[in-house]
C-alpha cells in the first residue's frame, strides 16, 4: 500500500488509514535520522526536484535532506534565478523538469491550485509543499506526527489553532487532517482573519483566545505576516500581540503539559512570547525533525515501493 | 432568392403568436406567415418539429478586435455567434485601443459587416480610456453607431462621473451599462467569497462588491432619470435591489448570463481556470433566485458576456488567469436545458429573454417576426440533445467549463437578413 493518487495535493485526499500509514512509516524513518550514518539506498536512482516559487528554509531543506538520506538525487530550483524570471509559464517549467527525468516535483507556490495544475500537465508525481492559502499537507502531517508521538493518538483531543486563519494553508490542512483522525479543532483569531464556512468544515470557531485555550491539549500558533497589518486586517502589531500572543499567563488556561506547536519561523514577542517558545512544552524543534521524517515517508511511499 | 420555412412552430413573443405556420422570405425580408403556403419557386427548408423564432440578440459580447486578436477577432466572434444561433450581437468597448472614439466604433461596425454573418452593434465607452475620470464624446460615439455605453470590466468608481454619464445619455436615449463592482472590495479576488473560497484558499469576492454598486447605480438612475442597464447580475441581493428599483419606477433593466444561471461556485473546486469569471460563479441560493428573476421577467434578458481567451491565457495559475467564459456557442442549449427542460419555463418566455428583452434594452427595432420586417430568424430544435465540444468552437476561445456536458435544445439554423448563415451547427457560405 502506498499513496494511491499520482499527486499529493491536500489532506482531503488522505483517509484515516493512509494518514496512519504515513505516520507509522515516518516513525521508522525517524530512526534513520537519529543514526550516525544517515543514509539508506532506498531511492537510489530516483530524482526529486524542489521547485519553490516562494521563500522557504525548513520545508525546502527538509525535503532536500529527506531525499538525500534515502539516496535520491535532489536538486533545488530557485525560481528567482531561473527561466521563471524570463517569464516561463508553470506548465513549461514543469514540462522541462519532466523531460529531464524528475520522478517527483515538490512545489511551493504562492497561488492556490498551482500544484494541481502542475500535476495535470506532468506524468511525474507532484507533492504540494504549500500553495497560497490552500493547503500544506506535509506540514499538517508533521504536526500530526508530533501530536501522535507525544499524546498517543488523536481521538477527543482539543487542538487550538490560533492566529491568521484566513491566510493560513497550515490551518486548513491541519483542520482536515486532525478532524479526519477524530480530534476537535478550534480555530481562533480576530474576526478579520477568520474566513467563512469553517464550521461546515468541522471546526469550532472563536475570536476569544482564552476560550480557544481552555483545556486545550495542543496549541498550534500561526505566524502572523507583518504585512497583513498594512492591508487593514488589524491595527498594529502591538494590539495584535495584546490580544493573541501566547504567553505564560494565557498558557495556564490550557491543559497541564499541553503541547505548543508553531510551523515557524516564529515572531518572538508577537504571536508567541520567547519564554513560551523556549519552554519544555514547546515542540517546535521536534516538529522540524518530524518534518524530515514525514517527507522521507512520503517520498518512500510515492517512489520507493512501486516496481522495486 | 426566396426561402420557405415549412412546418415549423412559429413563436413570436412580441405578438404572442405561437402556431404551426410556414414563413416565406424574399429579398431578405419576411413576406408571408401563414398556413400551407405554396412552394412556388421558393427553396423549401423543412423545419418540422423545430421552433422558428425571431433572431436572437446578445447584448454583451467581447470580440477582442482591435488589440486582442489572439483571443478572438470580429470575424471569429461573428462565426461563433452565427453558430450559436444569434443574429445580432453588441460588442463591448474594452478593446485596445478602447472604443472611446468614433474611429473604433466605425472599425467594429465595418469589420462586422465585412464578416457578413451577423449584425454587430458596437458599444462605446463611458469614459475616456475607460479610466472613469472624464466622460467620452458620447455624442460622437452615438452618431457613429454606438447603441449603448459602458466601461465594461472597469466599474466607474466615481459616482459623479456615473451620474453625468446617466444624465448626458438622455440626450441620445441610449442606456448606460453598468459593470457593477466595488473594486476596493473585490481587489485580488478570484472567486465568490464563501465556503468554497475558504476550502480552496482563493481570495473571495463578496456578493456585496456587486450589490453596493448596483444600489449606487440604481440611486443615480433615480436621480438622473437616465437609462441604466445592469450587466451580468449574479446575486440574490442584486435581484432584491432590482425589484425595489422597478417597483419604484426607476428605469433600470438587467441581464443574466447562462453560466450564472447554471453553475455554482462549487465548480471552482477543480481549479480549472475556465470557471474563473467576473462576477464570479455564486452560491446555490443566488443561482436559484436568479432563475426565478429570469422566469418572472424581472431580469429581462440573457446575455452571454462571451469572453474568449486563448489557451495560453487560461493556462495560468487560477488567481493569475484572466476572467471570462466563451459563451456564444453554448448559451441557447444551456438556457434551454436549465430553464425549459428543468424549470418548466415556457418556450415563448425563454425566447422573449433572447429577443424582445435585449431589443428593448438597446432600443432596437428587432427581436420580432412580422411581414415586411428583416428576416433575422433563429431555428431551434427543442429535442436535440448534444454534448458541448469546445475543440469544435468557431470562437478562438475554447474556454468553457461545460466541455463534454450534454444539453437539450440547440439552435439548428441561423438566418440573417434572409441569408442562411448556419445550418445544423455548421456555418454556410
Amino acid at each position: 500500500m502506498g499513496i494511491e493518487s499520482k499527486d499529493l495535493l491536500s489532506m482531503e485526499q488522505l483517509d484515516c488509514g493512509q494518514v496512519s500509514l504515513i505516520l507509522q512509516t515516518a516513525k521508522e524513518m525517524e530512526k534513520i535520522i537519529r543514526r550516525d550514518i544517515k543514509k539508506v539506498p532506498t531511492l537510489r536512482g530516483k530524482s526529486v526536484v524542489n521547485l519553490f516559487y516562494e521563500p522557504s528554509t525548513r520545508t525546502r531543506t527538509s525535503f532536500e535532506l529527506a531525499g538525500k538520506y534515502m539516496s535520491a538525487d535532489v536538486i533545488n530550483i530557485n525560481t528567482t534565478a531561473s527561466s521563471v524570471v524570463k517569464g516561463e509559464s508553470l506548465k513549461d517549467t514543469g514540462k522541462t523538469l519532466e523531460a529531464m527525468g524528475a520522478d517527483i516535483v515538490v512545489i511551493r507556490h504562492g497561488m492556490a491550485g498551482a500544484p494541481k495544475m502542475l500535476g495535470s500537465y506532468l506524468k511525474s508525481r507532484v507533492i504540494n509543499a504549500g500553495d497560497g492559502f490552500h493547503a500544506h499537507p506535509t506540514q499538517a502531517l508533521l504536526d500530526m506526527m508530533t501530536i501522535k508521538e507525544n499524546l498517543d493518538g488523536f481521538q477527543g483531543l482539543k487542538v487550538a489553532i490560533i492566529g491568521d486563519i484566513l491566510h493560513s494553508r497550515v490551518a486548513r490542512s491541519n483542520l482536515k487532517g486532525l478532524t479526519t483522525m477524530g480530534a476537535n479543532v478550534w480555530l481562533c483569531g480576530p474576526p478579520t482573519l477568520i474566513p467563512p464556512g469553517l464550521e461546515r468544515l468541522g471546526a469550532r470557531v472563536t475570536y476569544n483566545m482564552e476560550e480557544a485555550l481552555e483545556g486545550a491539549d495542543v496549541v498550534i500558533m500561526l505566524r502572523i505576516q507583518l504585512e497583513r497589518q498594512k492591508t487593514g486586517f488589524f491595527p498594529s502589531i502591538r494590539e495584535y500581540s495584546q490580544l493573541y500572543e501566547l504567553d505564560r499567563r494565557r498558557l495556564a488556561l490550557a491543559r497541564k503539559n499541553c503541547l505548543i506547536l508553531h510551523p515557524g519561523p516564529i515572531n518572538r514577542g508577537v504571536e508567541i512570547s520567547g519564554e513560551v517558545a523556549d519552554s519544555i512544552q514547546s515542540y517546535i524543534n521536534e516538529q522540524v525533525t518530524h518534518g524530515v521524517a514525514v517527507r522521507m515517508a512520503l517520498l518512500y511511499l510515492m517512489l520507493g515501493q512501486k516496481g522495486e | 432568392m426566396k426561402l420557405l420555412l415549412q412546418g415549423g412552430l412559429i413563436i413570436d413573443p412580441k405578438s404572442g403568436l405561437e402556431k404551426k405556420l410556414d414563413l416565406r422570405i424574399e429579398e431578405g425580408k419576411i413576406t408571408e406567415i401563414g398556413s400551407n403556403l405554396i412552394e412556388g419557386e421558393s427553396e423549401v427548408l423543412d423545419v418540422r418539429g423545430k421552433i422558428v423564432a425571431p433572431g436572437f440578440i446578445d447584448p454583451h459580447v467581447h470580440l477582442r478586435e482591435p488589440g486582442g486578436e489572439a483571443n478572438e477577432t470580429i470575424l471569429t466572434g461573428c462565426q461563433a455567434a452565427a453558430a450559436g444561433g444569434f443574429t445580432t450581437i453588441a460588442a463591448m468597448p474594452n478593446t485596445k485601443p478602447c472604443a472611446d472614439n468614433e474611429g473604433i466604433i466605425e472599425l467594429v461596425k465595418n469589420r462586422g459587416s465585412r464578416a457578413g454573418l451577423v449584425r454587430v452593434l458596437p458599444i462605446g465607452a463611458i469614459s475616456k480610456g475607460r479610466e472613469g475620470r472624464e466622460i467620452a464624446e458620447i455624442g460622437s460615439l452615438y452618431k457613429a453607431g454606438a447603441v449603448a455605453i459602458s466601461d465594461d470590466g472597469n466599474p466607474v468608481t466615481s459616482s459623479e462621473v456615473m451620474r453625468r454619464a446617466l444624465e448626458y445619455t438622455k440626450l441620445f436615449g441610449i442606456p448606460v451599462i453598468s459593470h457593477s463592482e466595488d473594486i476596493s472590495l473585490s481587489a485580488g479576488g478570484s472567486m465568490n467569497e464563501g465556503y468554497w473560497s475558504t476550502v480552496l484558499g482563493l481570495k473571495g469576492i463578496p456578493a456585496q462588491a456587486e450589490e453596493i454598486m448596483v444600489a449606487r447605480d440604481i440611486l443615480l438612475a433615480e436621480l438622473t432619470e437616465g437609462k441604466l442597464h445592469l450587466a451580468h447580475v449574479s446575486t440574490s441581493g442584486s435581484i432584491k435591489l432590482l425589484r425595489f428599483a422597478k417597483e419604484k419606477g426607476i428605469h433600470v433593466t438587467a441581464e443574466a448570463t447562462p453560466h450564472h444561471l447554471l453553475l455554482t461556485d462549487e465548480e471552482v473546486k477543480s481549479y480549472s481556470t475556465n470557471t474563473k469569471v467576473n462576477p464570479p460563479l455564486r452560491g446555490e441560493e443566488d443561482v436559484h433566485n436568479l432563475r426565478i428573476a429570469v422566469k418572472e421577467g424581472l431580469v429581462e434578458c440573457i446575455a452571454t458576456d462571451h469572453a474568449p481567451w486563448c489557451q495560453e491565457e487560461k493556462e495560468q495559475e487560477y488567481s493569475k488567469a484572466p476572467s471570462g467564459i466563451s459563451g456564444l456557442e453554448t448559451a441557447i442549449p444551456v438556457i434551454w436545458d436549465t430553464l425549459v427542460v428543468k424549470e418548466n419555463m415556457s418556450w415563448l418566455e425563454v425566447i422573449e429573454r433572447f429577443t424582445v428583452g435585449p431589443a428593448c434594452v438597446l432600443n432596437l427595432d428587432r427581436g420580432y417576426l412580422a411581414k415586411g420586417h428583416e428576416a433575422d430568424i433563429t431555428v431551434i430544435d427543442p429535442n436535440l440533445r448534444k454534448e458541448v465540444k469546445a475543440e469544435n468552437f468557431y470562437s478562438k476561445g475554447k474556454n468553457t467549463p461545460l466541455d463534454g456536458r450534454s444539453f437539450q435544445g440547440w439552435p439548428v439554423m441561423t438566418i440573417v437578413g434572409g441569408k442562411v448563415v448556419m445550418q445544423d451547427g455548421k456555418l454556410k457560405g
